[in-house]
């Protein structure tokens, strides 16, 4: 019993209440107070001083790519200083696999991170690490802006849109049992809370990026409360934003129209299985996963990352394609309001994709990531 | 008694076919004999408007059969969800479909409310009601329309009797609802089996099962295993299976990879819709619902079009084609070629074509085009 009370475990207590109280702040009085607060923790990151990010390499591809935006950071003499960490899972003090610690409390004390492709092992005994880095921190927003390339050649050329998905439950809440042999019940959850904070951000969004329109998207015909609750939200909110064109479209229907006419969409927000699905549409339009950045907005901060897979087939071969990572990267400096150098790497980067002298094998190109790197690494120097 | 010994052996095969495990349910994607031999050579039917644009369509359908002298004869319901007091009760329309066993149905517009408060809509409750559990999607590249994607030839099969579209949510706190996916293993099975027959009786060669099992591991898992099970039992038929997501990411961009596909309710009204935007839109494409013993025909992505109402610029092809897959059923074949030959001419030849693909005729004027170019095959 006494070996209880040792040093060692005292502290982890306490520590352990620490953290408990710091990611639970006291509640504020109103429920509009609370949303606001899920604003960007922007008025620290205006100051001159070089940040602190952190940044997850990733597996398979994830190392190379993250040593490329490394390396076109440093030439465009971003002041940002990077916190590499690793979250292979180790065993925590429960028993279970989990993220280690030290990369918890490095994007909590830097509230911001970038994040390569992490392979998600099937039936290893833990959870996707995915999932746990967005419990976590409670990322409940999901950004991921699609955008035609220029010289990268697809069916659609007009394509601008952002999608911006509930992170957090829906149908993703993982609530499902098996109620009699071979009937399973799977629970879709929408709270007014979660359904709120997604569409101040989609509408906080639009406006200060300048979109002209936010457009909800649901099926609150077939899912008359759930959606409709989602709906309802989308409604109150755009009130707010009056500047901000607001409409409401069936999933269906997007998904009808998006392949005939992107260009009839702007910002779309939407609960968490449409947004999965609408979200690997868009990018298909544009030429795959592979282009499309991908932001994570929380409460305890954001973590940016390339949502293509790890493809160990060609990694530490030098050919993978660092672009959605790049973008990313820049959605973060732009999320910091470095929006210079954020603006200044993205041209490089896209006048490198058009110029077509240097492509990765996916762009149907020869070139190596290294070179491509290069490549814009010079773009940014020379301007 | 020389009927009855040539009875006994056909008694026996039935008996075997029905323990066997593929027989879940006898397949219906064939010309009904009962309907191939009914003593008057007059077809009844079924038909349902609907909202939106529909009647405007069917009267298409109904011109280019007084054109071509189709021995159909129509029994019309007017079923609709908006506008409740006009509407027809379910009961009735139902007992005429089970009746007629064929049905050509416009578009239900579905309100996010109901009238009621009731979160079953009354396409729903048609679909329960009579068991339509499979919808069926033909999509493929038509001649003369234009888009951006050619030679698209899929299939879509969807569940329609459960999944997300159960109506079963409740709110258990203020601000916090449920809503609950069901997916069962009879009709997962059901569903299944309806895809590979189909694959096997249209030579084709794989299926794709669609499916989120992912991250819905019981639901969507207890569907793909199904699937999978199903798959054994077709050696010569492909399976694959695909995530919802990746699938709709494949489908924008490489969609000449699919052929037959089978997806749970939700996922085949996206697919649909998507796979009907590729080859021009909700005005092309036909579908259909199977029951055990009835189809109701209407068209593959289900927009009632409410804005065009009244403007004569629909596009009847859609629902002209499922006119033509319904004779087809009811094996009125020289008809059904005579009108679906018509509707491909018209659309090839481009002169005639109706605003949502790029034309600027309106609706009359492309049913018009589309009697002139009737013509009876020649023997």
């Amino acid at each position: 019993m006494s070996g209880f009370f040792n040093g060692k475990n005292i502290n982890e207590l306490f520590s352990g209440l620490l953290r408990f109280l710091a990611k639970n702040p006291p509640k504020n009085s109103g429920r509009t107070a609370e949303i606001v607060s899920s604003k960007p923790i922007s008025s620290r990151l205006y100051s001159s001083e070089i940040k602190k990010c952190t940044l997850i390499p990733g597996d398979g591809i994830g190392p190379e790519i993250s040593a490329a935006v490394q390396q076109i950071f440093e030439s465009a003499k971003v002041p940002i200083e990077w916190e590499s960490v690793d979250v292979t899972p180790v065993r925590g003090p429960d028993g279970k696999f989990g993220i280690p610690q030290a990369a918890i409390d490095s994007v909590n004390r830097n509230k911001i991170g970038l994040k390569g492709p992490l392979m998600t092992p099937v039936g290893k005994g833990h959870r996707s690490l995915n999932l746990a880095l967005r419990k976590e921190f409670n990322l409940y927003a999901n950004v991921r802006p699609c955008r035609s390339l220029e010289g990268y050649k697809t069916l659609y050329d007009d394509v601008d849109v952002v999608t911006i998905r509930e992170n957090t439950e829906g149908e993703y809440s993982g609530i499902e049992h098996e109620i009699v042999d071979g009937v399973v019940q799977s629970i879709k959850l929408i709270t007014e809370d979660a359904s709120r904070r997604v569409a101040e951000f989609a509408f906080q969004y639009a406006k200060e990026n300048k979109r002209k329109k936010v457009t909800a998207v649901h099926k609150a015909n077939i899912m008359r409360m759930s959606d409709g609750l989602f709906l309802r939200c989308c409604r109150d909110m755009a009130k707010k934003y009056p500047d901000v064109k607001f409409e409401e479209r069936y999933l269906d229907t997007v998904c009808l129209n998006m392949v005939q006419d992107p260009s009839k969409y702007d910002v779309l927000v939407m609960p968490n299985l449409y947004g999965d699905i609408l979200s690997d549409m868009c990018a298909g339009l544009v030429g795959g996963l592979g282009l499309t950045p991908s932001g994570n907005i929380g409460l305890n901060g954001a973590l940016f990352e390339s949502v293509h897979g790890t493809a160990p087939d060609i990694a530490g071969q030098d050919k993978a394609n660092p672009t959605a990572l790049l973008l990313s990267a820049v959605m973060m400096l732009r999320y910091m309001q470095l929006t210079p150098y954020a603006d200044k790497i993205e041209r490089a980067c896209f006048e490198t994709i058009k110029e077509a002298k240097y492509l990765t094998g996916d762009l149907g190109g020869k070139a190596k990531c290294s070179e491509f790197t290069n490549e814009i690494c010079s773009k940014i120097s020379q301007s | 008694m020389a009927l009855i010994t040539r009875q006994i052996p056909r008694i026996f095969i039935q008996a075997t076919q029905g323990a066997a495990v593929r027989s879940i349910h006898n397949s219906t994607i064939s010309n009904s004999p009962v309907l191939a031999q009914r003593p008057d050579t007059r077809v009844t039917a079924t038909l349902i408007p609907g909202d939106g644009v529909g009647p405007d369509l069917v009267y298409s359908v109904q011109e280019v059969f007084k054109a071509a002298g189709v021995p159909v004869d129509w029994e019309s319901y007017f079923f609709s969800e908006v506008n409740p007091t006009l509407s027809a009760p379910l009961e009735d329309v139902a007992k005429s479909i089970s009746k007629n066993r064929v049905a050509l149905k416009g578009i239900l517009a579905t309100p996010d409310y109901s009238h009621t408060g009731e979160l079953q809509t009354l396409n729903m409750k048609l679909r329960n009601e009579l068991d339509l559990y499979a919808n069926v999607v033909h999509v493929k590249s038509l001649p003369g329309v234009k888009c951006r994607h050619s030679n698209i030839d899929c299939v879509i099969i969807r569940e329609q009797t459960e999944g997300e579209y159960s109506a079963l949510e409740h709110e258990s706190v203020p601000g916090v609802v449920e809503c609950l996916k069901i997916v069962t293993a009879k009709k997962s099975q059901r569903i299944a089996k309806f895809a590979f027959d189909y694959a096997v009786k249209n030579n084709r060669k794989k299926v794709t099962a669609v499916h989120k099992a992912n991250i819905m591991k019981l639901g969507d898992g207890l569907f793909l295993r199904s699937c999978e099970e199903m798959a054994k039992l077709y050696p010569k038929i492909e399976f694959e299976k695909m995530i919802v997501d990746n699938c709709t990411m494949q489908m924008v961009s490489k969609p000449q990879q699919f052929d037959v596909m089978v997806t749970p309710n939700l996922y085949g009204n996206i697919v649909d819709n998507l796979a009907s935007g590729l080859v021009g839109g909700a005005g092309v494409v036909s579908g259909s619902s199977y029951s055990a013993d009835c189809v109701v025909f209407e068209p593959g992505a289900r927009h009632t079009f409410s804005e065009a109402v009244g403007k004569n610029v629909a596009n009847p092809t859609a629902m002209l084609l499922c006119a033509s897959k319904l004779l087809r059923h009811v094996n009125l074949t020289v008809y059904s070629d005579m009108v679906r030959n018509a509707v491909e001419k018209v659309l090839q030849d481009g002169k005639v074509r109706t605003k949502d693909i790029g034309g600027q005729n309106s609706t009359q004027e492309f049913t018009y085009a589309v009697i002139s170019n009737l013509e009876l095959p020649k023997a």
